[in-house]
């Protein structure tokens, strides 16, 4: 068995000088952060203990600036609310910077394109592009078309060596990969059962979600739009209630195609959010998902001050309750 | 459930093949204005004479879509020829039964040495493909093949003659999970002429392959049909309506749709050139299908020259095949360095157009901006530990 890299070398809300302090000796690994842009050779089947290293400036941008209060899920903290999905992009390094500029501290990846045999394939290295020490990479059931299909790829991801996290997400329909309420169910109590942190993809439905809970769930991840539409947040009203009701972090999965959607899902008090396809196939990778970070802790920051909604004030021409005076 | 082949056969097909010639360009701006096709009236404006002179838009439209769908990736795989024996007359076809070309039918050794050979160039999805025999590609034959390939390719499909649900089900079993099964030509009178003899002359048996594949348990199914033996519209139009069936009625199925153009092959079929399709119309066609379908893989194999495949990468496309070999032990004769065959192959099913190695390809992707896929399946998803094992 492969060692994933398990362990977290640096410590979630290390202080920023400590993080300068320890990158600080891996001067030269700053390389080249443009998107598309290749590692030296040598690189990329070191990934189980590899740490990717960023340029200066991203650090000091990935501090958190407006001081959110940090995010917690399961047993672990973590400082960034956005989460980045690895599928679509024109190439893994290209994926690697743009998940490295996101600031992001959790990646989901589907398992289905990775190889968890013993030695690593070269043709199927997606992982290898990962710091394990930098970024719980959350392994994904895509390509399940039931419970047990993706009870069975969530048990060989463990077996691998990944985190024994899950993103349980059991799309039978390939078109608008939206996800089967009843398997869902169905997997996460038996992936609870077997003590894997489960975060599974759901439609916004409301009542599931609390079903979803009552199982054990470690977070809830209602969609705001299907996958890959970049619609945003359609099923707005939906999530609302969802957030209104959680015992647990409300995540919004799916759809978001602008930062402001992002920041939107942020101010009705979601979170934290996933994108992919939004980073993955824009012009600028790393520079959208910089936008997407910023609008993710813009959202945040606001939903935590607290937002006036504005009113729609409107004055009856004659007074109701003029009796009482 | 109603059968594919009699929905199709009380569609207006012929009235829409009318209709793609009528036209205006103003029909298609307001489609493309809308930027999807919402049903086959739709599609059959863009695929007219006039969407020709807005190709530039469609094919816009067709890559942002494409791209949102499915990322910039394009996903690899490669055809192993299992044998080609054949007991059909279809007229177009190397494989015909009455051409005089070396037949040959692959043992599973060396089926499993071509395929380790095919997976040291990268790929991990493996397309198997043979003629429709009921000696030699028959009993167990096709199951053990699967078997043995298994642990070097996560996944499988196969391209074999028709065969009936329960007969499906051993091949899903060993662990199979993609079909195909083109129509060759949707237009009845012309399937009946190029297919005189043999099994396949059941023109609706055919059709509803893949409806009996998905009742097995086959979670990718593959449609086409074979541009030249008649009026690419026409058949354009009932590749719609097959794929827009399944979607409805086969629904956990990942539906693919492959283009091919007939190639030269033995026997010298000579296709009408009235039905000859140009280049800018297979684009053409290809951006339609992904207005009107937009969750649809699109294949596109070395049938096609290089100019062409490098300019559909970014179209719509979302599959290729590379350095392949259309017959049978043809991988054997391949020098594993330079991925080109060291003989002829007299016994292949029709010369392929773009000879280049499975890296040169993987290369040109990379080099338009898009990630070569080589695994996109894991085998766990659909084999029980206890299976692998056995294995």
């Amino acid at each position: 068995m492969r060692n994933r890299g398990r362990s977290n070398s640096r410590k979630r809300g290390l202080p920023l000088a400590a993080i300068l302090s320890i990158e600080s000796q891996f001067p030269h690994h700053s390389n080249k952060s443009a998107d598309g842009a290749t590692q030296p050779p040598g690189f990329t089947n070191r990934w189980n203990r590899r740490r990717v290293i960023v340029l200066i400036k991203l650090k000091t941008t990935m501090q958190n600036p407006l001081e959110c209060t940090p995010l917690q899920i399961g047993d672990r903290v973590f400082r960034s609310r956005l989460l980045v999905g690895t599928g679509k992009f024109a190439s893994n390094e290209t994926m690697r910077d743009a998940v490295a500029a996101s600031g992001t501290e959790m990646v989901t990846v589907a398992l289905k394109r990775a190889d968890l045999g013993i030695e690593s394939d070269p043709f199927a290295d997606i992982l290898d592009y990962l710091d394990f020490d930098r970024y719980l990479v959350l392994p994904n059931t895509a390509g399940a078309l039931n419970a047990e299909e993706a009870v069975r790829i969530a048990r060989l991801g463990e077996a691998a060596g990944l985190p024994k996290w899950v993103k349980l997400e059991i799309h039978p329909d390939p078109n608008y990969l939206l996800p089967d309420p009843i398997e869902t169910l169905k997997a996460a109590e038996i992936l609870v059962r077997e003590g894997f942190t489960v975060l599974p993809y759901i439609n916004s439905d409301p009542v599931l979600a609390l079903r979803l809970q009552d199982v054990g769930c470690a977070t809830v991840m209602p969609l705001g739009s299907p996958i890959g539409s970049n619609r945003g947040l359609e099923t707005r009203a939906q999530i609302a209630i969802i957030i209104e009701q959680a015992r647990v972090p409300v995540i919004v999965d799916a759809g978001l195609g602008a930062p402001s959607h992002a920041a939107a899902a942020m101010e009705l008090g979601a979170d934290a959010v996933l994108v992919n396809t939004a980073i993955a196939i824009a012009s600028a990778p790393s520079r959208m998902a910089r936008s997407f970070a910023v609008a993710v802790e813009a959202g945040r920051a606001a939903f935590e001050i607290g937002l006036d909604h504005g009113q729609n004030k409107a004055e009856a021409t004659s007074p109701l309750t003029t009796f009482l005076d | 459930m109603s059968q594919f082949s009699e929905v199709f056969a009380a569609l207006p097909i012929d009235a829409y093949h009318r209709q793609t010639l009528d036209t205006s360009s103003s029909t298609v701006e307001g489609i493309l204005h809308k930027g999807r096709a919402e049903d086959l009236r739709d599609f059959a404006a863009l695929i007219s004479p006039a969407a020709q002179g807005k190709i530039e838009e469609l094919a816009r439209i067709s890559r942002a879509r494409t791209q949102r769908h499915f990322g910039k990736v394009i996903r690899l795989f490669a055809p192993i020829y299992l044998s080609n024996e054949c007991i059909n007359v279809c007229k177009y076809c190397g494989f015909s039964r009455n051409n005089p070309i070396p037949r040959i039918t692959l043992p599973v050794e060396q089926v499993v040495a071509e395929t380790r050979k095919l997976a040291a160039q990268g790929f991990r999805s493996l397309l198997i493909v043979a003629g429709e025999h009921p000696k030699y590609v028959s009993n167990g034959y096709v199951e053990t093949v699967v078997r043995e390939c298994l642990p070097i390719m996560p996944s499988l499909g196969i391209e074999l003659g028709p065969l009936e649900t329960p007969d499906y089900r051993p091949i899903v079993d060993a662990g199979c999970e993609g079909l195909i099964a083109y129509q060759e030509t949707y237009h009845r009178p012309t399937y009946k002429e190029l297919h005189p003899a043999g099994p396949k002359k059941h023109y609706g048996w055919r059709m509803e392959t893949p409806e009996r594949a998905y009742a097995a348990g086959f979670r990718r199914l593959g449609i086409g049909a074979l541009f030249g033996l008649y009026d690419w519209r026409y058949e354009a139009l009932a590749v719609a309506a097959h794929a827009r069936h399944l979607y409805r009625h086969c629904w956990k199925a990942q539906i693919n749709i492959s283009v091919p153009r007939m190639r030269p092959a033995a026997g010298g079929f000579q296709p009408d050139p009235a039905y000859q399709m140009s280049d800018r119309e297979l684009v053409q066609l290809v951006c339609a299908f992904r207005l009107l379908l937009p969750h649809a893989g699109l294949v596109l194999s070395t049938r096609e020259p290089p100019a062409l495949r490098d300019g559909l990468v970014q179209l719509g496309i979302t599959t290729m095949s590379a350095g392949s070999s259309t017959e049978p032990g043809g991988y054997s004769h391949f020098d594993e360095t330079t991925w080109t065959p060291a003989e002829d192959q007299p016994g292949e099913q029709f010369h392929i157009a773009d000879e280049r190695s499975p890296q040169e390809v993987a290369d040109m992707i990379r080099s338009q901006g898009y990630e070569p896929v080589w695994k996109d399946f894991d085998q766990s998803l659909v084999s029980t530990q206890q299976q692998l094992e056995k294995v």
